[in-house]
């Protein structure tokens, strides 16, 4: 299925919980936080909450700054 | 407000409360700007800060996925982690960083508030930033408030509900130290929270004014980053706050017209 992830068009498995993303990108256990579709996803909720076609994802962290 | 201390009173025993919170170091270090980690930990230790900000961004996809990552070096067991939301033009924008932060952090709900209104000055849009304040404290969050060095507004934030209020010296990144002085002055006795100063410190003796000043504390990032040495700078800057604060509470000889000597009259022989 098609979604945007930080900006990008891009196409993952259909299904796909969040956790599952995270570790098809390498992110798992990194700190970050994800936001759907301007929703926060908290991270307790990583492994049920599914990801829909069309959704408008970023996923954050920390990097230095003033 | 300030505190009647001892004489004698130890950095230890002057600490910088936010939020009930206490703090040894009156020096706040953004960690941007620095040519690598390595440089912004050495620095970060040299300044002896114990409260650093961050940026919020989105994760590099796909790229360096081993890359070593900033809270690497600058952990949040041995730093206060202030995130700010630095880029936000908009209160929306803030809002939604600040939330994200909130979340990254494990519910660590202390924030640095900056919405901007210009890029070329990166002065705060007061009006956004008041209407972001008002969401954000309802919210739950404690903010540290980035403003200008309008007295009135700052008075403002604090009746809001910031925990600490932090008026500019000068343009981030610009080192031309505090161009308002009087302004800063009247901003620190009518508060009841901590005032930082926050944005343009360029070299030591700007953080010392600043806590001569009565300031509680100062946040900087160019000023150390951007300096030809950045280590050596962080440390003159933890010096300048110290002998600020120092001469502050030390109470300062009043400034007058004329000379008063300083050696006797009586006994002269000539």
């Amino acid at each position: 299925m098609h979604i945007i992830l930080n900006g990008d068009q891009r196409e993952c498995p259909d299904r796909l919980s969040a956790s599952q993303l995270l570790e098809d990108l390498g992110l798992t256990g990194k700190r970050l936080a994800l936001e759907v579709n301007r929703e926060i996803v908290p991270r307790s909720t990583f492994d049920t909450h599914i990801i829909q076609p069309g959704d408008r994802i970023e996923i954050v962290h920390a990097i230095g700054g003033g | 407000m300030s505190t009647v201390m001892h004489p004698s009173a130890a950095i230890n025993s002057d600490p910088l409360v936010i939020a009930g919170v206490e703090y040894h170091s009156r020096l706040l270090v953004g960690t941007g700007k620095y040519r690598d980690l390595e440089e912004t930990r050495a620095a970060t230790q040299a300044s002896g800060a114990e409260m650093v900000t961050v940026a919020i961004r989105r994760t590099n996809i796909g790229q360096h996925a081993n890359e070593p990552n900033l809270l690497d070096v600058i952990s949040p067991q041995h730093y206060t982690l202030l995130p700010n939301t630095a880029g936000c033009y908009t209160a929306d924008d803030a809002i939604r960083t600040c939330r994200l932060a909130r979340e990254l952090l494990d519910g660590h709900d202390l924030v640095k508030l900056e919405v901007l209104g210009d890029e070329k000055t990166l002065f705060p849009d007061i009006i956004q930033t008041l209407q972001a304040t008002e969401v954000l404290v309802k919210d739950g969050f404690k903010i540290m408030v980035y403003t200008n060095d309008d007295p009135i507004i700052a008075k403002r934030f604090e009746e809001l509900g910031c925990v600490a209020v932090m008026p500019l010296a000068a343009p981030i990144g610009s080192g031309l130290g505090i161009r308002n002085p009087y302004n800063i002055l009247t901003i620190v006795e009518n508060a009841t929270v901590p005032i930082l100063v926050d944005a343009g410190v360029g070299t030591a003796s700007d953080a010392a004014l600043a806590m001569e000043l009565g300031c509680d504390g100062v946040l900087m990032n160019t000023a150390i980053a951007g300096a030809r040495d950045p280590v050596m700078m962080a440390s003159a800057m933890k010096k300048g706050i110290e002998a600020g604060r120092e001469a502050y509470l030390a109470g300062r000889i009043p400034r007058k017209r004329f000379a008063s000597a300083s050696s006797p009259i009586e006994g002269t022989f000539f």
